[in-house]
């Protein structure tokens, strides 16, 4: 049975040089949905992603996923696990072909015939669009397209939990609305975490939204209860009346 | 893939293009080619790390002595039969290569290239040191009568093709399968992006390890082939030049390519050849023609052919 929250953590802090990024953050991910994490530059958004995921070793705290504890594993063992992260710097293997780079994506858990696989590595290219561009070298591509095929990556791995760190950033407005038509399509398949600077993005696709600020949990919510927050205002969408 | 897919027929095509090539050629060339297949082999080594995993090794000249040595010392010292003298050099570089790898991983980049270097430079102090086995600088020959397998003579110039060719054969088609695996891919992808594919939770330690245990093994190979066939065991082929050496090939050739290590040895080869014999100041012209490749081919003679006109080249 899937438990009703696939991410939990607890206490989870890091300090660069005495300077804390993340303060005891204890964040709970409800399965299935698609929360949104916000918060000003600097609030230690992807400080607390990369904790999650295993790419930023936390100084303290706790990571359950999937009712596993997994503080002490390493990266690569928490995504065997079932989470897909996206950068936020678009990082694609930019020398090998669109097909090749989701095969990569797909491959290390597949386990089936061989027309099966190509179907699937298709099938996450037909859901960004990039079907028709298989074998272009990834480099090559425009960024929004290589912000798609991050995607596609994503997808291909089938993921219990999808990272997507600040994914419109770069786009333009129709593949913004293209992409929250997708992540929305992904909603009851997958659990996402959303880093989005798009507050369109947010306040459409979200089921739920975490506010961080300065390293610290500020709120936490509906779309609809974090923009009627007063403090989230204050902080954050700036609409103070002082 | 099928049987007689564009990069398979090129395999199979090279390999009886070299035995071939046996047949037409004089005795002096034909000789040549032993030695190239044999430093194309340690080529092929070089390139699993250097050319599919993006790891350059400036010491591999290490694996190529241990597999020499292992060779030498058991058939010289311990009068071990051929065959197993033979697997014993190859597991001596195996050996190597999981040692030296386990710990010259824990660095990346330039770090990794110095202390390979270094790993090498104690290698060759090791054969210094044990001089009174080795024998130092001067080395040692592998007598004839030691050099026979199941009563054929390996001195000779056809046992000594066959057999080079035999090797290469082997490595070149199984090094040819490996990088089509997904193990293969996998490398690549560590090559072009460690961190997004470390992302995509592979254990990229694991692999880069097992890179460099295969490259040792090969490497290895091709040190005790060149001990068996050409009889002579020497601290040179531990010096650092021979660390440089298959970085040259495998950059001339086409890093990450399946043919580029044959190329290149065989282009470097004949460069030397050719122009030593028409000015003693042939290091100057080899020198010249390096940095011309580098600066109009930079991907080596199979990188630019598959760019920019084969893209299929394996």
């Amino acid at each position: 049975m899937a438990a009703i929250n696939i991410l939990e953590t607890t206490g989870l802090t890091k300090v660069y040089g005495g300077i804390s990024a993340n303060m005891n953050v204890d964040f709970q991910l409800a399965s299935g949905k698609i929360t949104a994490l916000i918060g000003p530059n600097g609030a230690g958004k992807s400080t607390f992603v990369g904790m999650v995921s295993g790419r930023i070793e936390a100084t303290m705290g706790r990571v359950m996923f999937d009712g596993k504890d997994v503080s002490h594993l390493p990266a690569h063992k928490r995504i065997q696990l079932g989470i897909a992260y996206t950068f936020q710097i678009t990082s694609v293997f930019s020398g090998l072909s669109v097909h090749e780079n989701v095969a990569l994506a797909a491959r290390r858990t597949f386990d089936g015939k061989a027309s099966a696989f190509e179907k699937k590595v298709h099938a996450a290219l037909v859901r960004v669009g990039l079907d028709d561009r298989a074998i272009q070298i990834a480099g090559d591509l425009s960024y929004g397209h290589q912000r798609l095929l991050e995607i596609a990556m994503g997808l291909a791995q089938d993921p219990k939990l999808f990272i997507l760190d600040e994914p419109t950033q770069g786009l333009a407005e129709s593949e913004i609305a293209n992409f929250i038509k997708l992540i929305m399509s992904l909603a009851g398949e997958t659990t996402i975490l959303l880093i989005e600077h798009n507050m369109k993005v947010v306040m459409e696709a979200a089921d739920f939204i975490t506010v961080l600020d300065q390293g610290q949990i500020l709120a936490t919510g509906t779309p609809a209860q974090i923009s009627n927050n007063s403090a989230v205002q204050a902080a954050y969408l700036g609409k103070s009346d002082a | 893939m099928t049987l007689f897919s564009k990069p398979n027929l090129l395999h199979i095509g090279v390999l009886l293009g070299l035995i071939v090539l046996y047949f037409m050629l004089p005795p002096y060339h034909s000789g040549n080619l032993s030695r190239i297949m044999v430093l194309a082999i340690y080529a092929m080594g070089y390139n699993v790390l250097f050319g599919y995993t993006g790891l350059l090794s400036l010491g591999h000249a290490m694996f190529f002595a241990a597999g020499m040595y292992g060779f030498g010392l058991a058939v010289n010292l311990g009068g071990v039969p051929l065959p197993i003298a033979f697997l014993l050099g190859i597991a001596s570089a195996g050996l190597l290569a999981v040692v030296v790898g386990s710990l010259a991983l824990r660095t990346t980049g330039v770090a990794f290239m110095i202390v390979t270097l270094m790993f090498a430079q104690t290698a060759y102090l090791v054969v210094l040191y044990f001089g009174e086995y080795t024998r130092g600088d001067e080395g040692f020959v592998v007598q004839q009568a030691q050099r026979t397998f199941a009563g054929v003579d390996l001195t000779t110039d056809t046992a000594r093709y066959v057999t080079a060719l035999v090797l290469f054969a082997i490595c070149f088609l199984a090094l040819a399968r490996l990088v089509k695996t997904p193990f293969g891919k996998t490398l690549v992808a560590i090559r072009e992006n460690e961190e997004r594919a470390r992302m995509l939770g592979y254990d990229t330690k694991v692999h880069k390890l097992k890179a460099i245990i295969i490259s040792g093994l090969v490497a290895g190979v091709a040190g005790a082939a060149y001990a068996m066939l050409f009889g002579y065991v020497g601290a040179t082929f531990a010096t650092v030049q021979y660390s440089i050496l298959p970085l040259l090939w495998v950059l001339l050739g086409g890093a990450g390519t399946t043919v580029g290590p044959l190329i290149g040895v065989f282009f470097m080869f004949y460069l030397i050849d050719f122009s030593s014999s028409v000015t003693t100041a042939y290091l100057l012209v080899v020198g010249i023609v390096l940095v011309l490749l580098t600066m109009f081919a930079p991907k080596g003679i199979c990188g630019e052919l598959r760019r920019r006109v084969f893209p299929w080249l394996p």
